[in-house]
């Protein structure tokens, strides 16, 4: 595993190699996207990007929980949260180095 | 929203961008973020989240219909944890 940690600046940067468009544009493009998904989420909607995956949110009910550190108990308020789900795909990738018997084909009947 | 829909709302927001150019930044965009994940790399976008890869360790699972043990063995799983702006941003109160 590399351990590199990848950033804006390197999302723009493949963007502007790939569009062609100037390196300024290429930063602000990519800025309107992720805006546009968390606009997205933010009116409860969720998005689904075929390959990659789906964000969605998620109704938490009130519940009450403890401070780890104190241990006394607090109420925790109803809220959204947001989740993850990655696709078959996605986590196909990201096993394709590990290369061990049937791991290639693992998952792939539920699609992607 | 679809990744299609996507594309389409940020064009309709653009119209100086042709369509295809939108969807190859958006294809570009997660092209990025999984080529980033297969090489074990973190991808970090403040405020939005942060994607990575985490380990699993091989295990005895079983078969929920035959109850039969089978191996699963060492993967690993990506993972995404919200912005702290995101997170904000879905509890407040006027954008609920």
């Amino acid at each position: 595993m590399a351990g590199n940690t990848i950033t804006r600046a390197q999302l723009s940067d493949a963007v502007y190699q790939e569009v062609g468009l100037s390196r300024n544009e290429s930063a602000e493009l990519v800025e309107i996207v992720l805006n546009e998904i968390a606009d997205t989420l933010t009116r409860g909607d969720s998005v689904k990007i075929s390959s990659f995956g789906t964000f969605s949110v998620r109704q938490k009910g009130e519940r009450v929980g403890r401070n780890p550190k104190t241990g006394q108990e607090v109420t925790i308020l109803p809220r959204r949260v947001l989740v993850f789900r990655a696709s078959n795909v996605l986590k196909g990738r990201i096993n394709a180095g590990l290369s061990k018997p049937g791991g290639g084909t693992r998952g792939t009947a539920s699609g992607g | 929203m679809t990744k299609s829909e996507l594309i389409l709302h940020v064009a309709e927001r653009n119209p100086h961008l042709y369509h295809r150019d939108v969807e190859r930044i958006v294809t570009t965009i997660f092209k990025e973020i999984t080529g980033a994940l297969a090489r074990g790399d973190r991808v970090e976008l403040r405020g939005f989240g942060a994607f990575s890869v985490k380990g699993r360790d091989a295990r005895v699972g079983r078969n929920p219909r035959t109850g039969e043990a089978v191996e699963v063995a060492e993967k690993f799983a990506p993972f995404f944890k919200a912005g702290k702006e995101l997170r904000d941003r879905l509890n407040l109160p006027d954008e609920m």
